[in-house]
């Protein structure tokens, strides 16, 4: 039965009651009002120790006795097919135990898919067996290029092959075509071009970005074990579960028989989480070589094929009354997902703004390279790179400021409060008095370089799993262990969890242990969409609760007082006059311990809006080189109850902190002669260093959304996805023109200036026979 | 820029340059570079496109060169964390791959696999550097300082500390690469500015975005500022 309960719900300030129906087993939510002792502090991570003194053991630092190390080569060539292929020097050299290879006549699509494996005593062996494989390829026509792709004579990635499955089903709405390496979705709502012609001001215009490399430290890659029938894997990855499933099904076992670990993680950001190559194909060797094979892949093959951020080319239309009042949006994208699929780019388009007549045409264009991967916010970097510059060139159009505007068309009441709040926070943002171009100067010219500021709004969801499930158990010595098999990619799970399971159980958090990373734990969520902490946090909460109910039974028997006049807190447990501690409560629990498993309920009544957060950006542009330097990132982010300020601030750092980077300076480059990468390693693939981190403001925004037990929502993706156009709009600001194209390098910076000076482009760039302000 | 990683300072993370001064001195016992031994194993592939019969032949046919160790096993002392440890191991064993695989000490992380990331940084008689350039032969008769040896037992250093009390780390997969950078600015300067922690890890990539907090939790570290006003912000 469900029981009716009224909680304090709102955000920044604004509270008002709600009233919620609560499952069998739920707490009371915590709301505005709740004082709390343990949640909501700032708690160093239960496994800092462990990280600082090397203990932390990653899939990486797997040592096995007897363990073998397997290494694969890989296909050279963009696009062949494998007429032949030779292992026998590879087999018969000194130190091999097994080899593994693919199927002879497969056509390979991409440069880096496996071809061969082998298992050796070292890894140095393994790389020079090898070489000994002679491989007979028959190459065939290749395009690594979006756009050449779409060429109607550009050769067909998949020839004669189904089309890889689209990731999510399309919008009910939306019409879905493929032809050529094309594959497009087009969904309209409202009269589109009875829109446009109401608008009195209209801007159009194209960007685009560039593919982005995850770049985890810890690359991909797992050891494996068979032990009879029974197969265990280590692996780095951000989805135990769904690991363990794909091993199920690959080698026709049942769940239980296959048990996947992961207790440390070093580094997941959307492209960890298939079992892979690099789990199937090591638990193949080491099924032949009767010995355990570890895995990782090189740093080379973890920047060439490990997965990637899709690029894109957007041209996007907005149409305006000149009140400001948007009427209609059109937004033509396409990028290349390599072999895979997800170059979309439309999230943001369709959920930030409204309007009465939209159209969002988004296609997949195949190319041969390595398929992309979820990367943090998929789609939602690129589409708000594109829209947000958008906006701030219909606010100069209007003449009006570029808060005002977005304030005035913007979905989430929550958002609108977001841009009030960063407005007061940047002193930069007021001195600019809200005008757009030419240059605001902020700050002043100071010689060659020029100061901006911009700001950019962004867009996320709220997801969470209901296939999650929490154990707790109790000792009879007071000790208090909490179970989920899920991984702590480094955002802070685990922590979270003692916190969580300490406050409702009156306890201090030392008294409180977690287990993680291991599917024979209760099951627990995929890290990708933000949904790892509103899944797991209110499930620990739940079974924490129901721990107490049953705790309280036993003390009520003791303290000679019904169940229901039992009070559990710091003191322990209190009926009538009396009290007993934890300790003394648990010593008398029947039988060896007390265990609870909880599920996670479905969320309730709340603010159901989306996710907002709204970034500014403050810029120095040096105008002799070219050169960007981000000063400051200010970040107003709405994400529930922090439960931990302390990691949360963390998250907010990682997001921006990828952000510049993906803004300023990083860039897959292919040789679109030759098919091949040629920056497939950490030096020329440039990733943001310390000296390019600008000083970060985290804005504290309260929300108290009402529909989990916790008020705890993702914080992973939110923080990235508007920095980059924050970046592009501040960068507007300083020199009085748009870069429209990431990475914003000094070239593309000296471009734009010598553009707007009406000089000819100052130099060619690759991309040069596209027009820039070609529709795709 | 991110070129700030080819701008470091000797002493800063990247220390590509020690690696490379320990690859040229005669180290005890001989040995080969890391790149004189690549040269070596690519021309051997060319010619036979037999690797294995390849380092035999290189043993073979060197004479009047270096002293040729090698292809098995050589016995070797390395001084870690303060205790003399013997080994064998391959000559072109790195120092990273023999203090992870050899002396299981597996804090310091293989990453780049060339020196560009500083994830497997170690303090060799003080100094960093990236151990995934040097080989472990070349560190013969110098002290080796890792990760595991920052704590007395179960006390952190408050450098430690300070990076566990300011969430210096996330995943932490970059961590104690981190940490062995910023312990070896905290030697050079005691209380050092936010520019001298910045320039000794511009060499360390994080994936995560810890920098802010490594800049921070380095200067707590090293206590309060002085009344000259060497303080600075985090990032």
């Amino acid at each position: 039965m469900a029981r009716k309960h009224t909680i304090q719900a709102g955000y920044d300030g604004r509270l008002e009651p709600i009233t919620v129906h609560l499952p069998d087993g739920e707490p009371e939510p915590w709301d505005a009002q709740s004082k709390l002792r343990i949640v909501g502090r700032p708690v160093p991570r239960l496994d800092a120790v462990a990280k600082v003194t090397g203990r932390a053991k990653y899939t990486q630092d797997v040592m096995l006795p007897g363990m073998l190390y397997g290494r694969f080569l890989r296909c050279p060539h963009p696009a062949a097919r494998l007429r032949g292929i030779d292992v026998s020097r590879a087999k018969a050299y000194p130190g091999v135990k097994a080899v593994w290879t693919e199927k002879v006549g497969r056509k390979l699509h991409y440069q880096g898919q496996e071809v061969a494996a082998v298992a050796a005593i070292s890894a140095d062996v393994a790389e020079e067996a090898l070489r000994l494989i002679q491989v007979d390829y028959e190459e065939r026509p290749f395009v690594v290029d979006a756009t050449k792709a779409m060429a109607p004579d550009a050769p067909l990635v998949f020839a004669d092959e189904k089309l890889p499955d689209a990731e999510d089903a399309p919008p009910p709405r939306a019409k879905v075509t493929a032809k050529g390496n094309v594959r497009s979705t087009v969904e309209t709502e409202g009269d589109l071009e009875a829109a446009f012609a109401e608008a009195e001001v209209i801007v159009e215009g194209t960007y685009r970005t560039q593919v982005q490399v995850h770049s985890a430290l810890e690359p991909h890659g797992s050891v494996a074990r068979w032990e009879g029938d029974e197969l265990t894997v280590w692996s780095s990855t951000q989805a135990t579960f769904g690991v363990r499933e794909q091993l199920a099904a690959a080698f026709k076992l049942p769940k239980n028989k296959v048990r996947v670990l992961c207790e440390y993680m070093g580094g997941g950001f959307g492209a960890k989480f298939s079992a892979g190559p690099w789990s199937i194909v090591a638990a193949k060797l080491a099924r032949e070589a009767r010995a355990p094979v570890k895995m990782m892949l090189t740093r080379h093959d973890e920047q060439l094929c490990s997965g990637n951020r899709p690029d894109s080319v957007q041209w996007l239309k907005l149409g305006a009354k000149r009140d400001g009042t948007l009427v209609a949006i059109h937004l033509k994208s396409y990028g290349t997902p390599g072999v895979g699929t997800g170059a979309g780019t439309g999230g943001p388009v369709s959920a930030l703004y409204k309007a009465k007549a939209r159209r969002v045409e988004e296609a997949d264009v195949f190319t041969n390279t390595r398929a992309a991967e979820a990367f943090r916010a998929p789609g939602h970097p690129q589409g708000c790179f594109a829209l947000e510059q958008a906006m701030d060139e219909l606010a100069q159009k209007l003449g009006m400021d570029p808060i005002e505007l977005r304030k005035k068309n913007l979905q989430n009441p929550v958002q609108v409060a977001e841009l009030d709040r960063g407005r007061a926070e940047v002193p930069a943002w007021k001195d600019r008095g809200g005008k757009l171009s030419p240059p605001s100067g902020a700050g002043g010219p100071r010689g060659d370089v020029r100061r901006g500021v911009g700001m950019a709004c962004g867009v996320w969801y709220k997801f969470y799993s209901q296939a999650t499930q929490v154990e707790i158990e109790v000792h009879k010595d007071g000790r208090v262990e909490v179970k989920n098999g899920a991984q702590d990619i480094g955002t802070g799970t685990r922590t979270y969890m003692a916190q969580i399971a300490a406050e409702e159980l009156g306890l201090p958090l030392e008294a409180v242990t977690v287990r993680l990373g291991d599917t024979n734990l209760p099951v627990g969520p995929g890290s990708g969409g933000s949904i790892t902490t509103p899944s797991i946090a209110p499930t620990v909460r739940a079974a924490a609760y129901q721990v107490g109910q049953k705790l309280k039974e036993v003390a009520a028997g003791l303290l000679k007082v019904p169940a229901e006049q039992v009070t559990l807190g710091e003191e322990g447990f209190r009926g009538g006059a009396k009290t007993m501690t934890w300790k003394q409560v648990c010593s008398r629990l029947p039988g060896d311990k007390l265990t609870v498993v909880a599920s996670r309920a479905k969320d309730y009544e709340g603010l159901r809006d989306r996710m907002g957060g709204v970034q500014f950006a403050e810029v120095e542009v040096d105008t002799r080189t070219g050169v960007v330097r981000v000063v400051r990132m200010t970040v107003v982010q709405d994400f529930g109850r922090p439960l931990n300020p302390l990691t949360a601030e963390s998250q907010i750092n990682g997001g921006v902190i990828q952000g510049v980077s993906y803004a300023l300076f990083e860039d897959r480059l292919l040789d679109r002669h030759t098919g091949q990468m040629v920056n497939p390693n950490l030096e020329a693939y440039k990733i943001l260093t310390v000296n390019d981190c600008p000083e970060i403001r985290a804005v504290m925004f309260d929300v108290h959304p009402g529909f989990n037990n916790t008020g705890a929502i993702g914080l992973g993706e939110p923080p990235t996805v508007p920095t980059a156009a924050a970046i592009a709009n501040a960068i507007a600001d300083a020199i009085g023109a748009r870069v429209r194209e990431l990475p914003m390098t000094p070239d593309r910076v000296l471009a734009a200036i010598a553009g707007a000076r009406g000089e000819k482009r100052a130099q060619a760039t690759p991309d040069q026979d596209h027009d820039q302000r070609k529709t795709p | 820029m991110a070129g700030a990683k080819s701008d470091a300072p000797p002493g800063a993370g990247t220390s590509s340059q020690h690696a490379e001064e320990g690859g040229a001195a005669t180290p005890p016992g001989g040995g080969l570079t890391r790149r004189e031994l690549f040269q070596g194993l690519g021309a051997a592939a060319v010619v036979g496109g037999m690797l294995g019969d390849g380092r035999r032949a290189r043993a073979a046919t060197n004479p009047g060169g270096p002293e040729v160790l090698g292809p098995g096993k050589v016995p070797l002392k390395l001084t870690v964390n303060g205790s003399e440890r013997a080994l064998a191991i391959e000559p072109r064993t790195t120092l990273l791959d023999a203090l992870r695989l050899e002396l299981d000490l597996t804090g310091a992380k293989p990453v780049c696999d060339r020196g560009a990331c500083g994830a497997c940084t170690v303090l060799v008689d003080g100094a960093p550097v990236v151990s995934c350039m040097m080989l472990a032969l070349d560190a013969q008769g110098r002290t080796i300082a890792t990760v595991e040896g920052l704590a007395q037992g179960d006390k952190l250093s408050p450098l430690q500390q300070a990076f566990v009390e300011h969430d210096a780390l996330q995943c932490g997969f970059c961590t104690p690469g981190m940490l062995m950078a910023c312990a070896a600015v905290l030697a050079q300067h005691p209380k050092p500015t936010a520019e001298d922690v910045r320039r000794g890890v511009a060499g360390n990539l994080c994936r995560c975005g810890t920098y802010p907090k490594v800049v921070s939790a380095t200067l707590a570290a090293a206590g309060p500022s002085s009344p000259t006003g060497r303080t600075g912000q985090g990032g």
